[in-house]
């Protein structure tokens, strides 16, 4: 009984992040940090952003990752299932009408107008991911540089996110244990 | 055949990408290329439809490319295809993690990460800022566009608004300011 309720959370938890994330993966942290830490305590603050990272670093999008991880970690792969299901399934549903309706769709002024709201707003929820994620990860000066140097091989795409965060774990680890050494 | 040759060319680029959905709009414009699903400006409106509904970019250009060359059984094949690499790959990283997270050299390692986490999202703050601004700027509307991203971002990093109900009001308020 525990357990099944566990999965028809993982699906309905998910589907509603899938049915709210606009314009990419970044804008839907603050969402998941909501339901899965201060909602339902699947996982703690200071892992969220590990787990963030890790499904960053693995191929596939991040929302559709994060569902996998948290699933996995919750109840196998059949969670994993569920949280998957959960999070394509508002995207599946939605496309298949719009692919239909498309050009009614696309010169609906309402709806038009609607998205440009919700586009301004998933700039702030970005925003504000990026500020949540500096009061949790940022713990000192070498932290600060490493958010500017990520922040400008980024912006300018000037080498792929990959290895920026490849790069990221090399300073910590050379970073971290030279302190270590010197302690 | 079709469905076969849908699937290899999501599952590849489910693989291959890493780092969010707007680094694989390029591999799958050239998959769609490759066997002809789509003229340049079906997927231009692919793109747009992929950015204006909810859900994982990839995923929705996934279905939306199924759906278009082989119906509803396409749109399901395409789907699983893409997400199916983030199954294998998150089993096999979460395990790996799960028995090395403690050890030092992984925790100093993901001290190291965190703040690059911190720099990415931030830098896309500042390019999806600049691209909403660009396109939402003529007139008043600007005003709106700021207030709206500004207002949010206080309220969801500072006050812990629930970012549902932060986009539902966004949209309400679209509705009625940007004419």
């Amino acid at each position: 009984m525990e357990k099944r309720s566990t999965y028809s959370r993982l699906f309905t938890v998910f589907f509603r992040i899938g049915l709210f994330t606009f314009g990419g993966g970044f804008a839907m942290l603050p969402l998941i940090e909501k339901e899965i830490v201060d909602v339902h305590g699947w996982a703690r603050r200071d892992e969220i952003l590990d787990i963030f990272a890790l499904a960053q670093s693995v191929p596939g999008a991040i929302g559709v990752n994060t569902a996998v991880f948290i699933g996995l970690r919750l109840r196998g792969l059949l969670g994993a299932m569920a949280a998957l299901l959960g999070v394509v399934t508002p995207s599946i549903a939605i496309i298949l009408v719009i692919a239909r309706l498309f050009s009614q769709f696309q010169s609906n002024l309402h709806l038009l107008r609607a998205f440009s709201g919700v586009k301004a707003a998933v700039v702030g929820l970005i925003a504000a991911a990026a500020w949540r994620a500096g009061k949790n990860g940022v713990v000192d000066r070498f932290g600060l540089l490493v958010v500017g140097v990520a922040f400008l091989l980024s912006a300018f795409a000037i080498i792929p996110i990959i290895w920026v965060i490849v790069l990221g774990g090399l300073g910590g680890i050379l970073h971290y244990r030279r302190k270590e050494g010197v302690q | 055949m079709i469905l076969f040759q849908l699937f290899s060319a999501f599952f590849k680029i489910g693989l291959f990408t890493l780092g969010g959905g707007y680094a694989m709009l390029a591999l799958i414009q050239q998959e769609i290329v490759r066997y002809g699903w789509m003229t340049p400006q079906e997927f231009v409106d692919v793109v747009g439809i992929a950015e204006v509904t909810p859900g994982p970019i990839a995923v929705n250009a996934a279905t939306f490319v199924g759906f278009r060359t082989a119906g509803v059984q396409g749109a399901l094949v395409a789907t699983g295809a893409v997400v199916l690499p983030s199954l294998i790959s998150v089993m096999i990283v979460s395990r790996v993690w799960a028995r090395y997270k403690n050890s030092h050299i992984v925790q100093n390692m993901f001290a190291g990460i965190r703040p690059v986490v911190v720099g990415l999202v931030g830098a896309a703050a500042v390019l999806v800022g600049l691209a909403t601004f660009r396109s939402l700027s003529s007139g008043i509307h600007g005003l709106y566009t700021l207030v709206l991203g500004g207002l949010t971002f206080y309220g969801v990093a500072f006050r812990k608004w629930d970012p549902i109900k932060v986009l539902v009001g966004a949209a309400l308020i679209g509705l009625i300011v940007y004419r």
